[in-house]
């Protein structure tokens, strides 16, 4: 009945605050959208310019979607690419092949590095063997998802998680937080109301919110973004759910630690950014071991697992499940920590 | 007359600082009890204590014979505390059903109590309005009727008249005058205004922590030969040295 009433209390102040509405549910939107935008950009072709050719190569050069500038003569060849905007620049004088990269941006000079190697050692092919390379011969076959395939689509599930996380630890972090500056926190003390009611309608009032969020973000990536979604759909609202609840208590539990807003925010690169180093976006395998235990107490590493799987791999339920568990065994440490915290205001 | 308070040595102390010291005191139900003294005296922890916010050190506070801290008693404490706790987004009406949800008032209780108490610190024409409009006093008005809204035996008010204006100080004074005579309520309240205390009841002067001395107004001023509460303070507070 208590709860109720603080339930309703809470969703009637959130209504009308339009701005933390919006917030919450077309924030994460306008991210998704832009970095969907950013991650699928065309990629460049690269320009190469290219002194001594042979007609054969260039043709080859250009097969492989790079665009070429021939060039005679040229004594300077950092000159040549700087004035013409080059990628890199390619040498052929006999049997001797030199190549110059700009590498202002290593991932476009490896790229084209690997792109010329691969044709001249075609080239080299031909000569010795007089026949023609068949492009087809291997074939490739994937486990998980497509030739397709582009780096948002195995970033979108973690960003979904990460933005009900976001978003709703800073907001349920910041409802409780104003209960405690305005004294309506040790107001409702004085009142018969008991410490697991304000922290259970704390997790069911924001948890609706996290809810409508989900399903509006979710719907949103899949049908509007066109984001990858080969699991079942509920598995990812209930995934999501339960990233709110861990959300849910640790913002109003670290609130309990912070005397402002301002405050409040601080927590932000403690407590959100190294999360997002460890859910996934960065390859984690490839840490220092020490560091991949770090990744294990991160409650956004296991949601990014989850999501992952289910999104991007199509795993079922029963194949995540393991994540899921965490997930509730850190929202259940923290709401018993959340009942120690509000002692403070009431010793019953 | 039973007693509806009874505070039996409460010491506390934050850190090093002691706080309340070796207080002790009952009130007896449909009185008006006033603390008397100046900010820092320790008259809000003293009254956080009552409420069952914070517990003492050593000693116990019983409320209606239960000793605090306790739940049930709880819904007989109407508290308003000296800042005005209310949510600002909401409105007056919403508030106060708020609150009388969660004394669990049912809903032609809620609808009769929040008119009576709207009506009795005169804000029913505002009810609809958002807290965040309305003025000093008005939400000091709010506090007040929430702290009436579910009918309780005991009602613990602190520093009601602060930043009020005259005319509104005097009428809630009636209105408590009122509240204890036609309806036998026992009130607490602390001020630290002397011409405030002379309505108490009893009144009990701190000082530093230590009650330095009760009774009526009346029996005070005889006791130190004093013209007003103002000089009894004084007079009691050299004494004390």
């Amino acid at each position: 009945m208590r709860t109720l009433a603080l339930i309703k209390r809470i969703l009637l102040q959130i209504v009308r605050d339009k701005r933390t509405l919006a917030l919450l549910f077309i924030a994460p939107l306008l991210i998704l959208t832009l970095m969907n935008l950013v991650f699928n950009g065309k990629t460049v072709e690269p320009a190469l310019g290219v002194e001594n050719g042979s007609p054969q190569l260039i043709e080859s050069l250009k097969e492989s979607e790079i665009i070429v500038h021939e060039y005679e003569d040229i004594s300077d060849v950092e000159k040549a690419i700087l004035k013409d905007n080059l990628t890199g620049f390619l040498q052929i004088e006999g049997t001797e092949t030199k190549l110059t990269l700009l590498n202002d941006d290593p991932t476009a000079a490896k790229s084209i590095e690997m792109k010329v190697k691969q044709v001249i050692s075609k080239e080299l092919q031909l000569q010795v063997m007089g026949m023609k390379p068949n492009n087809d011969s291997i074939q490739t076959n994937y486990i998980y998802g497509s030739k397709d395939t582009q780096l948002f689509d195995t970033f979108s599930p973690i960003l979904i998680g990460f933005f009900v996380f976001f978003f709703v630890f800073l907001i349920s972090g910041i409802g409780l937080l104003n209960e405690r500056t305005t004294g309506t926190l040790e107001r409702l003390m004085a009142t018969p109301i008991r410490r697991g009611e304000i922290v259970a309608a704390y997790l069911i009032g924001y948890g609706l919110l996290a809810i409508i969020q989900t399903i509006i973000v979710v719907l949103f990536s899949i049908n509007i973004l066109d984001i990858n979604l080969v699991g079942s759909f509920w598995n990812v609202i209930l995934i999501n759910i339960v990233v709110a609840i861990v959300a849910l208590s640790l913002g109003i539990l670290l609130s309990s630690f912070a005397s402002s807003e301002f405050q409040m925010v601080q927590f932000i690169p403690l407590v959100i950014v190294p999360q997002i180093f460890f859910s996934g976006i960065f390859s984690i395998e490839g840490m220092a071991d020490w560091l991949q235990v770090l990744a294990k107490i991160m409650p956004l590493y296991y949601a990014a697992n989850a999501l992952k799987g289910v999104m991007y791999k199509g795993l079922s339920l029963s194949e995540i499940s393991y994540n899921l568990y965490v997930l509730l065994a850190f929202a259940f440490v923290f709401i018993i920590l959340n009942l120690f915290a509000l002692k403070r205001y009431r010793k019953l | 007359m039973n007693q509806a308070i009874s505070i039996q040595n409460v010491n506390k102390s934050f850190g090093k600082k002691n706080v309340l010291k070796d207080i002790k005191f009952e009130i007896m139900e449909g009185k008006i009890y006033g603390f008397i003294g100046p900010s820092g005296a320790g008259k809000t922890t003293l009254i956080k204590m009552i409420v069952g916010m914070d517990i003492p050190d050593t000693g116990s506070i019983y409320l209606l014979g239960e000793k605090m801290p306790n739940l049930n008693v709880l819904q007989q404490i109407g508290y308003m505390a000296q800042s005005d706790a209310l949510y600002k987004e909401l409105t007056g009406k919403e508030n106060l059903m708020f609150f009388a949800s969660l004394y669990q008032l049912n809903k032609k209780e809620r609808k009769n109590r929040i008119e009576y108490a709207a009506k009795l610190v005169n804000l029913t024409a505002d009810l609809n309005k958002k807290v965040s409009a309305y003025s000093g006093g008005m939400r000091r008005r709010l506090s007040l009727a929430i702290a009436l809204i579910q009918n309780p035996k005991i009602l613990i008010l602190d520093e009601p008249t602060v930043g009020i204006d005259p005319e509104l100080k005097l009428s809630i004074w009636n209105e408590l005058l009122r509240l204890k005579n036609e309806e036998g309520k026992t009130i607490i309240v602390t001020t630290h205004v002397m011409d405030e205390a002379d309505k108490c009841d009893v009144i009990s002067m701190v000082r530093e922590g230590s009650l330095i001395a009760t009774g009526t107004p009346e029996q005070l001023k005889e006791k130190y030969s004093a013209q007003s509460l103002d000089e009894v303070f004084l007079a009691a507070g050299r004494k004390d040295q």
